[in-house]
Order: C-alpha cells, then structure tokens, then sequence
C-alpha cells in the first residue's frame, strides 16, 4: 500500500468537527429524555383498560420498529409538508429521533412492567395505596430499575443511529465529517476520526448513563 | 411525459425490494460465517484471542452503522480496490452483523450450565468436540430467537447502502420521488414494503421465544 495517510489536513477543522459533535449530542439528549417519557406513556397506554388505547400503541410500536430509521426520517422531512407540516432538517431529525426512541422505549419499559409480579400489585392496592400510587412507586419505579441497562443501551442505539440524520442535512457529526471530505478530499482521515470520536461519546454517554444509574437507583 | 401510476410505482419498489432481500441475505450469511468466529475467540481460553473479539465487538456496537460504510466505501479503494456500491455494503454489513451476532452467540454458549462442560470434561472429549458435540448443539437452540430477532435488525441496516448509491428499496423510494414529487405516498410505500418483509420475522421470533420458555 502506497497510500500516505494526511490527518493533519483535518486540524483547520476541528470547529466544524465540535460543532457536529455538540448537536449530536444535544439532539441524543433531548431524544433521550422525551422518548423516555413516551415510552412510559406509551408502556402505560399498552396496559390500558380502553381497547382502542391498547391497540395504538401497539401498532406504533409495531409500524416503528419494524421499518428503518432512514425511512422514517425520509417520511418526516419529505413526506409530511405535504400534508402541511413543513419542519426544518434538525427538527425533522429530532423528531424522528423521538419518534424511533419513543417505540422502543414503550417496548422495554412494557417488558418491565410485565416482570413486576401480581402480587406485588395486590399487596400495594390492599395497603391503601390508590391505583396511580401503586403504579408509580410498586410497579414503575422498580420496572425502570430493571429494565434501564437495556433502556441505556437503546439510547445509545438512538445515538449512533442518528448519524443518518446528515441526509437530510441537519448538521450533525456525520454531516461535519461529508463537509470536510468534500473539501480536502482525505476521506478515509476523516471517516476514521470521526468514527473514533462517535466511539467516543457511546463511551461517554455510558458513563454517564452509569452514573445518573447508579444515583437513581442507589437504595436498590 | 411519462406519468406515473400507482401501479408503477409500487411495481418499481417491488423491483427493488429484491435488492433488499439480497443485500440481508449476504450480509446475514457473511456475518454468521464471521460471527461464529467471533464468538468462538469470545469464549475461548486463550486471553489475546478473547481480548481481540471484545475490542471487536466494542468497536463494531460502538460506531455508526453508516461510518463502517463509508470507511469501506471509500477505504478500500485506498488499497486501489475498486468496490462498487454492492460490495462496499456487503462488506460492512457483514462487519455489522458479525459484531452483534458475535455478542448475541457467546450469550447463548455461556448460557450452557457449567455442568455440560464438566461433564463433558470428565468424558475425556477435547475442547473441539465439547463445542462441537456438547456446547453448540444446545446453545444454538437458545440461540434461535434472538438470531431471527436480529435479522429484522439486518433487513432495516440495507437501508443506509441507499446512502452509497445501491439501488435497494430506500434508493428506489428516492428516484421515484425525484420523478413523481409524491413523498407522502413513495416513503409511505417504501416504509410499508419494510414492514412487510420485517414484521413477519418478528412476529416468528417473539413466536419461537415463546415456545422456547414454554419448553423450558
């Protein structure tokens, strides 16, 4: 191999690169937060005594993660101005992010809660504790306390997965990396770094993830 | 002017969804050749051979599906390999499911109580015949599940290989867009036609883990 390798040629860059890498992870971030809450909702929804409820989140969770992400994105930016809901490409892309995040989190949450034993359940409502007490604090809480490694790791997921959002040209990391390739032409150098730098924050966003775990969830 | 029907598109998406069959079917043969291997170093007893396949899987769940594409795309032609768009993405994808298969496999072998292995041990059968005869046949029944499970996960990578310029079912959904300026109804179709080849096979794994416990 003859090839010479120019990594250098990327240091003119680096803001470009700390600006990719900061919406990547403020959208993760937002992604991370409101999917959880659909998620809970959703899970909430799917053990619903109204049928109908039942029955649509169960086809959003189905329609979700059974297609691809890209698809949904494409659906979100392209397809919904023509019904009138014009977004622009970070919004687009938050929103997607959202909407995948949402379907498997109600997912992980819902196997949770279905882990929660019935007896547990009867034990809460025969101490007093009203229906929505007993689904917060005997079913919920310690659900998510279960179920968070599997949470985190989907977050993650969210994250790495989001690198396709540059088609649509909102300007995260991987649009940073298209940007600079387009313009010194090394991009093995750059692809490369990049894709060290998404190594990274999974590795970050673990960490952290470990932490804020560990300080929940700490009388567990 | 060419004007398309209804017909005409989803006949051209049709066309295309065979793309996509075939793609996951390399990517999902590929990475089960290279993912047994992964698992194999995984488990094994030799230290560098299991510390190589963590860094592996680490690497390969810890990066972007669409990055491992690009940096095959556009590094293999460094060695003056010219891919086209087909092998570029047979080859990360198989990287792809290979780190994830590889995860997935060693789960289900040191899910095997260590008693089979005593066992097998004491029968005298050496460490290819315990894997072979012993460890795989009854891991590879737990494995089942989950593998199906990750092969929705493999039909939904194909997609990024539109990114690259393969003509799959995503590609497909972006140049009939481009001819009839219907994005409602072309990605609607297209995530549709996804649905249609995926929810089947998750409807199979759920059903196969099921009657798995209910064995147990």
């Amino acid at each position: 191999m003859t090839y010479q390798f120019h990594f250098e040629s990327l240091a003119g860059y680096v803001d470009v690169l700390a600006r990719g890498a900061l919406l990547t992870v403020v959208l993760t971030a937002i992604a991370t937060v409101v999917g959880l809450a659909i998620g809970v909702a959703g899970a909430a929804a799917r053990r619903s005594e109204i049928a109908p409820l039942r029955v649509l989140a169960a086809t959003y969770v189905e329609l979700i993660r059974n297609t691809p992400f890209l698809v949904q994105l494409f659906f979100i930016y392209f397809g919904l101005p023509s019904i009138g809901v014009r977004l622009t490409a970070n919004e687009a892309a938050l929103l997607a992010m959202i909407v995948n995040l949402g379907a498997y989190a109600t997912e992980i949450v819902r196997a949770g809660i279905a882990s929660i034993a019935k007896g547990q359940i009867e034990a809460g409502l025969s101490l007093g504790l009203t229906r929505r007490q007993v689904f917060v604090h005997v079913v919920l809480v310690p659900a998510l306390a279960k179920i968070y490694p599997a949470l985190t790791s989907q977050f993650i997921i969210v994250m790495l997965g989001s690198s396709v959002i540059s088609q649509i040209s909102a300007e995260d990391l991987t649009y940073a990396a298209n940007y600079i390739q387009a313009r010194n032409f090394r991009s093995f150098e750059v692809y490369l770094v990049v894709t060290a730098m998404y190594l990274a924050l999974a590795a970050g966003f673990r960490a952290i993830f470990r932490s804020v775990g560990n300080r929940v969830f700490a009388h567990r | 002017m060419i004007s398309f029907t209804l017909w005409d598109i989803v006949r051209n998406l049709l066309l295309a969804a065979r793309w996509t069959v075939a793609l996951s079917a390399i990517a999902f043969a590929g990475g089960s050749i290279v993912g047994a291997l992964v698992m194999l170093a995984r488990v094994s007893p030799n230290a560098v051979l299991r510390g190589v396949s963590i860094a592996y899987i680490e690497v390969v769940q810890g990066t972007p599906l669409l990055m491992q594409l690009f940096l095959c795309f556009f590094g293999l032609a460094l060695f003056g390999i010219d891919v086209s768009p087909l092998v570029a993405a047979s080859i990360a994808l198989t990287i792809y499911a290979s780190g994830f298969l590889g995860e997935i496999w060693r789960g289900c072998v040191q899910a095997i109580g260590r008693g089979q292995w005593e066992a097998s041990t004491s029968l005298g059968l050496s460490y290819v015949d315990q894997m072979r005869y012993v460890i795989v046949p009854q891991a590879a029944r737990i494995a089942v599940a989950p593998t199906t499970g990750f092969l929705v996960q493999i039909i939904k990578g194909t997609a990024l290989a539109s990114i690259i310029g393969f003509v799959e079912l995503t590609k497909a959904g972006t140049i009939i867009n481009n001819a009839t300026f219907e994005p409602f109804l072309v990605y609607g179709f297209v995530a549709l036609f996804y649905f249609a080849l995926c929810y089947p096979i998750s409807l199979l794994s759920a059903s196969l883990e099921r009657r798995l416990d209910a064995a147990r």
